[in-house]
This record gives C-alpha cells, structure tokens and sequence, in this order.
C-alpha cells in the first residue's frame, strides 16, 4: 500500500454519468491485483472530506483505470477532475479475486449495473492465464449497458440482461445464472459477482443451491479504507469482518445475508 | 523524517514525548495499519483504539455517514477485548519506540479497575488514557439504553470511575472527556480531583443524519459521534475553557486537518495536540504538522513550544 500523487491521463466521459479515468500510477498497478480498489481524494478541500474508494477497473503495467458513476458531489468533483491534474489516491487495498488456476474450471463473471468495474481488470487476468471465462452483465436499459465491447475484445462470451429488455435478456442477470444452460453445461465454475447488494444476495443463493463456488465483492460505507476506522463492517460465520481490509471479495458463503 | 527537536519536547503526567504532536484514540488502529504510509517513530505518542476487557462486535452498519466538513461515525467500540491487545497487537507497538498509550472504555467502574490492572503488568504501555466518553455504547435502535448516561456527563461518576483506575495503576492517567455537558470544567476538574494527570478534549460532539429519500437514519444505530473540520470552533473553546479554569496538562483535538489548527490548540492551551480524522484522510499529517511546528517556533523566535501553550492574547 501507498499514497501517490497520480497523473491524470484521461477522463472520459462514456455515458451521461458514468467516467472512465486513466492514471500514470506505477508505484500502485505494479502490485495492483484485480477486485482490489484505491481511495481518492476527489479534490484538496474539505468539502467532500473523505476519499472515495473506487475499484480497478483495468490495471496496466504502470497505469490504472477506474470506471465511475456520478452519484453525489465527490464523483461529481471527480468527473471534472482533468488531464495533466494530479490525484491523490492511495492503493492498492482491499484482498482482490482469488483465482482458481484449474483450466477445468469456467469462471462466471456477473456484474450489474457499474458493478461490472472490476470485472474488466479480472477478466483481462484470466485471459492472461488463458482460463475460461464468460461475463454476464445486468443494466436498466441498454444505454445503461457499459463495458460489452471491452469484454467482447478479449473474445469473452458475453451474455447481457436488461431490466426493461430493451437488449438482450428481460430481467435480471442472475436470472441468467439461473439459466440450466449456463450452469449444467460448464459444471464446475466459479461465480465472482459485483454490484447491488440484491443482487449480490441472489447470485448467493443460486450458487448455493447448486453447490458453485462464487465470490461476491462488496460494498460498504467507508472512511479510511485500510482498517483503520472499522466502519464497513460486513457480517460473516467467521464474525465481524472489514470489507476494505478482510474484502471487498468474500466467499458467499461466509457472509450472514441481512436485507 | 523529522528530526528529533528538543524545542518541541513535553511531558503530560511520567510521559516525555519529543513533540506534543499524537494520534487520536480509534483513528490509528494500533500502529500497524498505518506503517506502510507514515514513519511511526516520528510521531509524538500514539494512542491505540479503545479496548475493553472482553470482545466487542461493534454497532450495526452503516457506521459511518459523511456531513458537512465532517463525519459522524457509530463504530461501538469494535475490539478484540483486552488479552488479545496485549498478545497481538502489543508487541508491535512497544518496538516503535515511541510512547504507547492504550486507552480503555467500559460500561461499569469495576471493569475499568480491572482494564487499568492488567495493563499496569504489560510491558510497554507508557500511559492509559480512559475513555469515558464514548458516544457508541447506548443502543439508539431499540432505545433500550436511551437515557444512559455517560460517566464523563456526570462528575460524581466521572470521579469514581477515575479514582477506581488511579488505584490500579501507577501509569499516567489521561481522562478522554465528552464535549456534551453543559459544562465541561466541572468534569475536568472532578477527573483531576481523582487523579488524573491530564484531559483528552474532546471526544466527539453526538449527531445525526438522515436519507430523505428513506427517512431513516443515515447510520445504523441512528445516532453517532461527529468530527473532523465541523467540529473545530468548539473543541478550541472546551480547550480553552478547561485551560482558563483548571490547572491540568490539555491534549486538544477535534477538526485539526492543518499545522496551523495544531498551533490554535496550543495557543488555546494544549499541552499536547492529537489528529483523529484527519488520519483518514492524509495518514501522514501528523509529520507534516510536526515539522511545521518546528518552523513556527523558529520563525516567531520562541524559546519552545512550552513557550506557546496558552499564548493567546486578548
Ligand atoms: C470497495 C469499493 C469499490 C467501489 N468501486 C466503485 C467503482 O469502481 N465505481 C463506482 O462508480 N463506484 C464504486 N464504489 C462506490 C463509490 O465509492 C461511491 O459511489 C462513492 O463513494 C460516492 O461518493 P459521492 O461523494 O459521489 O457520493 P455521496 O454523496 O457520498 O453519496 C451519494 C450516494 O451514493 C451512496 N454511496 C456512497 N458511498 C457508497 C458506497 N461506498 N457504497 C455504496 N453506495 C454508496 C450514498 O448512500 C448516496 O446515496 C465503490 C465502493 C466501494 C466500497
Ligand atoms: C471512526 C472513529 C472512531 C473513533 N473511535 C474512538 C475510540 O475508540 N476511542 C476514543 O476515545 N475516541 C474515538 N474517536 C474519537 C477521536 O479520538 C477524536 O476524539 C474525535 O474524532 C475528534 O477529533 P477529530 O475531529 O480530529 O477526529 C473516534 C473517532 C472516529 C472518527
């Protein structure tokens, strides 16, 4: 872990309110693992006063991306942010995806809405080791849909459900997970999910049911993002764990589901 | 790294710190956390987050929401209980060097007796600093404890509790009070009254939040303690206040994020000044404050910082 001053590269805007920034940190990405997330301070001030965690998106030799919604005033700061700036973030945090080397294995990505963040980094990992691997990805719309072509490019299978069914299935992606199709074919697999808690929970739940491994990544309200506050307390049969040091991936079947 | 500054050296009780500059008690974890991003044995004394004597699982989340130049956090003194410190966490912290002070928090005079024994035997500590001021205890969800008390907002409970760790240790006592009373002198000087060496101000101020949309509460136990930025102005005027009325070495803190809200504490009356949220944020403000200190020192000619506690002219 450290603190660095990153240059921005670029932050692009790729949607109304969704960002994708490239960062010169290679202090950071040179022991950066996917599922991993840094803290940002969005701007020098007081106002917001705390860093923001935001997952890796994409994790370069020297560089790093981040993939971001704009839902309050610091990511609404942050998409103003521009090349050449310097960012202060510190990274990388958290404990990462535990990838199964096992070629037998197809590995399910499932990701909703801008949950797909660190999906991207992973699944360019597990092309990298040249292990099966598919995405499914969930979003309101179609024009909420992010990161299809990029996972297309690696020549991943990708399998899209939306809520409103304007693309791809009607529903939810989990209720592609469900599918005997996914699941009976590629028997054994391993899920990794990341997006809403509901979500998170469902995907659980299928897994269970049909005895698949699946990490999922959470979310928590964070201050300090190194262990330090514990304040994103997440529940599990092993007790009470820190999502920023012990996650934000856990093994679903350690976590204590509550609504 | 900074270097070693006599000009900066005090004392609060037995403790000789090289510069008054610490670490707030829950916002440094024990040391450890924070290694990586800061030269611990910079640091003037460090105090660890509150133990109690057996384990704690903490409050319901969310614990932590943010508001305006500030947070409120409901964390509930989250802890592995006091054996577990002194085996795991202990042997850290007594090899940076620097001094270690524990504090404690529990909800009965008889626990906090037992708490101040049992470190008195560890190697290591340098100090306890008794936390009886932790707004996180009560259970707001189910208001079953609603109207409990803390013993800092009463100055019988706040003297008994203080008496009975005095007659367990021969270690310095710092009392970490809470800023919600009306009147915080009676408090501080009820601490000294019972032996106290020093007064940790402030605590957090009690707050809360609300998601309008939800019309719950932004935190899981409804309400939590408030710091950082927001809470500066008063936790000066407690400092102050406490300075001007009862003669007790001052760790101020609350809101400091710059050198420059370090020094207005020192100049309010701070012996030794401590960062809380501003960790969080920039894990190594505390040397820059340090060396910052220095500076001020030098630049406005002063024999040392001893020379610019209470300095305040009016
Ligand atoms: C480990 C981790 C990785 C994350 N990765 C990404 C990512 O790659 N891309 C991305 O867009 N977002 C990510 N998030 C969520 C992101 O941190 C929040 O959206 C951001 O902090 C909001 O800040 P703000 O100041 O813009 O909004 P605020 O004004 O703080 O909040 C606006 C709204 O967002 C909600 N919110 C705030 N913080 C969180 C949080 N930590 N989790 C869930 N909801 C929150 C609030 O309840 C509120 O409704 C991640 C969160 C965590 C914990
Ligand atoms: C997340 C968090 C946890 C805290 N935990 C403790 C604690 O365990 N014991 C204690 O005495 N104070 C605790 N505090 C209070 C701080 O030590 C400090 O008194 C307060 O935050 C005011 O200083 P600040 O504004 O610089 O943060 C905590 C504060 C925060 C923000």
């Amino acid at each position: 872990m450290n603190r660095t001053r990153a240059k921005i590269l670029s932050n692009e805007r790729i949607m109304p309110d969704r960002f994708v920034m490239r960062l010169d940190a290679p202090s950071i990405a040179k022991s950066a693992k996917p599922g991993q997330f840094i803290m940002v301070k969005c701007n020098g001030g007081t106002e917001p006063l705390l860093r923001r965690p935001l997952s890796l998106h994409r994790i370069e030799k020297k560089r790093l991306s981040l993939l971001y919604q704009v839902v309050g005033g610091g990511t609404r700061i942050l998409s103003k942010r521009k090349r050449r700036e310097e960012l202060d973030i510190i990274g990388p945090l958290g404990n990462g995806f535990n990838i199964d080397k096992s070629a037998r294995l197809i590995n399910i990505l499932i990701g909703g809405g801008i949950g797909v963040a660190p999906l991207l980094a992973l699944a360019e990992e597990l092309k990298i080791r040249r292990l099966k691997t598919m995405v499914l990805i969930g979003a309101k719309t179609r024009s909420h849909l992010v990161g299809v072509e990029q996972f297309k490019a690696l020549g991943i299978e990708v399998r899209i459900a939306t809520e409103d069914g304007s693309k791809g299935y009607k529903g939810f992606a989990t209720d592609l997970l469900k599918d005997e199709a996914i699941i009976g074919a590629y028997e054994p697999a391993m899920i990794y999910a990341c997006g809403p808690k509901d979500m998170l929970m469902a995907a659980a739940g299928i897994a269970r049911i049909n005895s698949i491994e699946c990490q999922v990544s959470f979310e928590e309200r964070m201050a300090c993002g190194t262990g330090v506050c514990l304040g994103c307390a997440v529940n599990t049969v092993k007790g009470i764990k820190m999502a920023c040091k012990d996650g934000p991936v856990f093994n679903a079947e350690d976590i204590i589901w509550q609504k | 790294m900074a270097k070693m500054n006599k000009n900066l050296s005090v004392k609060i009780g037995k403790i000789r710190m090289k510069n008054p500059v610490m670490v707030a008690s829950g916002t440094f974890g024990y040391g450890k956390e924070y290694a990586d991003l800061i030269d611990l044995k910079a640091l003037g004394a460090i105090v660890t987050k509150t133990i109690t004597l057996g384990p704690r699982i903490g409050n319901l989340t969310p614990r932590i929401a943010e508001t305006a130049s500030g947070m409120l956090n409901s964390i509930g003194l989250e802890n592995d209980g006091v054996e577990a410190f002194i085996e795991e966490k202990l042997p850290f912290l007594r090899k940076i060097g620097i001094p270690v002070i524990v504090s404690i928090g529990a909800e009965d005079i008889v626990s906090f007796k037992k708490l101040a024994k049992r470190l008195d035997r560890a190697k290591g500590v340098s100090g306890i600093e008794v936390n009886i001021s932790c707004p996180n205890l009560a259970d707001y969800k189910t208001k079953k404890e609603k109207q409990a008390k803390l013993f800092s907002q009463d100055k019988r409970l706040a003297y008994k509790a203080i008496k009975a760790v005095r007659s367990a240790t021969r270690l310095t006592i710092i009392t970490k009070l809470t800023p919600n009373v009306t009147d915080i002198t009676e408090i501080a000087r009820a601490v000294k009254d019972a032996g106290s060496d020093a007064v940790s101000l402030v605590n957090t101020y009690m707050g809360m939040a609300v998601d309008t949309d939800t019309r719950r509460p932004m935190l899981g136990n409804v309400i939590g303690g408030l710091s950082g930025p927001a809470i500066k102005p008063m936790a000066l005027k407690a400092v102050w206040d406490v300075y001007n009325s009862v003669d007790i070495p001052i760790i101020g803190m609350g809101g400091i994020m710059t050198p420059d809200d370090a020094i207005e504490f020192i100049i309010c009356g701070s012996t030794a000044i401590a960062l809380g949220t501003a960790n969080f944020v920039y894990p190594d403000k505390s040397i820059e404050i340090i060396k910052d200190l220095g500076y001020y020192i030098k630049s406005n000619k002063l024999k040392d910082i001893r020379a610019l506690r209470g300095s305040l002219s009016i």
